[in-house]
């Protein structure tokens, strides 16, 4: 069976890759708004729509994706690779288009979470099938000995949707004040309705492709599973492979590429305490530069052979995580600059007290002021931070002492320019470890299962490696930060742990053989 | 195998440990545990079958063709 020739390969890439990209948008916006979004649907206090925020956080992104996969996959390999990578683009940009017309919980009370929680749970199911559908279908129109290459097109969809996500996200906020863009129906919306359009413009495009070569020559001669599930997993033969795929590749894959993305970006945010828009900045900057790498490192894939590209990226992560993560943090040491800024001339210090607390005790002695203030410091050299510290006062009859807080918080640091590009370069080899490890992996997935069964085998160990424990990586490094205490860096071990083993098991039993014939 | 258990072991530690009525983080609340611990179960039995099949010699030679997966 003759694949696409290079030539219209491109339109191929470009109506998957472009469907694929708006979902991962669609299913990051609502990340990137939780906070907003949970103001708005899940008001503290209650502990109905507590529950519910937990499970909208919770099972979208670890329980569905898997089962997305399992369901749409089934679907992939029964009817085709076309008709159901556009049920997964309509249901996800149709869920959330939704979420931004949801009315908010003081309007309409508990339905409001309800709604947003099934339609998170939309989200979830369609982009579990999204992706192997994509990857299968591009893979599937592939000359052989150039699959690496045209499938990392769709490898960059989820790294540019963060991105993408990112941008609109800065772009309205940028054009509103902040009460404009957190009100009821306020500017927080419009990165949903945006979606819409988007969705459209794809939906049009995919309507207007091809099924799969190799499945619809599969299914003239009659050779397509009737039960897809049971071949992929019952099966002893094709289920070892499947857990070799999940074991040795893509477990390792999953936590290497939320810890570039997700995991750097919240780091820098919550212990580095950086400042949010310069924040967002060195992510772009470091996607944007990082992104063609996806490409090379598929490219490179398909002359060297997969397995050792995508192990490096694991064992470059487990080496230097650690060191990058402590330089940034040590480089932003905000105590070490008000050190500085106290001996430097020009300093603008601007103070102000946010809040004042009283404790009352029956011992009028024991009579207590807590003074609440946030000092903002603009060093001379444009470095910026602020200070939240909470002081003591006590009145006595005929004096009053202070206590100064001890333990003073830094935030909002704005790093000045080389600084900042530091940052952006440690950030940038993260995700190019992020590019060895994912680049290749659509098409050696591709290459490990047979066209029949082929969607669901690969769907599956993809998304319980990047939903589950890529998912998780946060959820378990705040475990591991609250149970040890003393080290900001321990929440890596996890990261560290699971990529480490995944390299050991992929060197091990992984094969490095290119499989130049996947149309079978 | 023996990772398997000890990851299942630890999760569960952990949530005796962390789920607790007066805390406000994710992780002192039960449902995330309930919901991950759900999840790793049947993944930590996959890794265990892993092992089983790892130790049984199912990986030395890996499948060339799809007629090899029949």
């Amino acid at each position: 069976m003759a694949t696409t020739p290079v030539k219209g390969i491109g339109k191929v890439i470009f109506s998957s890759s472009l469907g694929t990209l708006i979902e991962w948008y669609d299913f990051y916006i609502f990340g990137m708004l939780a906070k907003t979004i949970s103001v708005q649907f899940f008001p503290e206090g209650n502990d109905t729509a507590a529950l519910l925020s937990t499970l909208a956080i919770f099972a979208a992104g670890f329980l569905v994706r898997p089962f997305g996969a399992l369901v749409f996959g089934r679907l992939g390999d029964l009817i085709g690779r076309k008709y159901t990578f556009l049920l997964t683009l309509v249901l996800m940009g149709g869920s959330t288009f939704l979420i931004g017309l949801v009315p908010s919980y003081k309007a309409i009370g508990i339905a409001a979470p309800l709604l947003v929680l099934l339609l998170r749970l939309i989200q979830g199911l369609a982009l579990g099938g999204e992706y192997g559908g994509a990857a299968t279908y591009v893979a599937e129109h592939s000359p052989a000995g150039r699959r690496g290459y045209f499938t990392a097109w769709i490898q960059t969809t989820a790294t540019l949707g963060l991105f993408v996500a990112l941008g609109v996200i800065m772009a309205v906020k940028a054009n509103m004040s902040d009460e404009a863009f957190n009100s009821e129906w306020g500017g927080w919306r419009y990165p949903f309705w945006i979606s819409i359009l988007l969705v459209g413009v794809s939906i049009y495009i995919r309507l207007k492709m091809k099924e799969s070569p190799l499945y619809a020559a599969l299914k003239k001669e009659g050779k397509t599973s009737v039960n897809p599930l049971k071949e992929s997993f019952g099966h002893r033969s094709n289920f070892k492979m499947v857990l070799l795929a999940l074991f040795g590749a893509v477990m390792g894959q999953g936590v290497i590429w939320y810890t570039g993305q997700f995991y750097a970006q919240s780091f820098l945010e919550n212990t580095v305490k950086i400042e949010f828009m310069q924040n967002r900045e060195i992510l772009l900057w470091a996607i944007a530069l990082a992104t063609p790498f996806f490409l090379f490192f598929g490219w490179l894939s398909d002359k060297v052979g997969r397995k050792w590209i995508m192990l490096t990226g694991m064992l470059l992560g487990v080496v230097f995580y650690r060191p990058i993560f402590n330089t940034l943090l040590k480089n932003a040491d905000a105590k070490e600059w008000h050190r500085q800024g106290m001996r430097m001339a020009n300093s603008s210090i601007n103070g102000k007290i946010i809040k004042i607390d009283t404790i009352i005790n029956s011992n009028p002695l024991l009579n207590r002021t807590v003074q609440h203030s946030k000092t903002d410091w603009v060093l001379n050299d444009g470095r910026k931070f602020s200070i939240t510290s909470a002081d003591t006062i006590a009145m006595y009859q005929y004096r009053s002492s202070i206590r100064v807080d001890t333990k003073p918080v830094y935030s909002d640091k704005v790093l000045v320019t080389p600084l900042k590009w530091k940052f952006i370069f440690l950030v940038w080899i993260m995700i190019v470890f992020v590019t060895m490890a994912y680049g290749p992996i659509a098409a050696f997935l591709v290459e490990l299962f047979p066209t029949k069964i082929r969607y669901t085998s690969m769907s599956l160990p993809y998304h319980i490696g990047n939903g589950v424990f890529g998912g998780l990586v946060p959820f378990i490094a705040t475990l591991l930060s609250t149970t040890f205490t003393k080290d900001p860096l321990v929440g890596l071990w996890y990261p560290i742990g699971v990529a480490g083993l995944c390299f050991i098991i992929g060197a091990l039993y992984l094969n490095n053989k290119i499989d130049k014939e996947v149309n079978d | 195998m023996i990772i398997a258990p000890a990851v299942i072991y630890f999760l569960i530690m952990g949530a005796v440990h962390n789920i607790n009525s007066t805390g406000t983080k994710d992780i002192n609340k039960p449902i995330p545990w309930i919901i991950i611990i759900s999840i790793f179960t049947p993944i930590a039995i996959g890794l265990m079958i892993f092992g089983y099949y790892a130790m049984k010699g199912e990986y030395d030679k890996l499948p060339e063709s799809s007629e090899e997966l029949n």
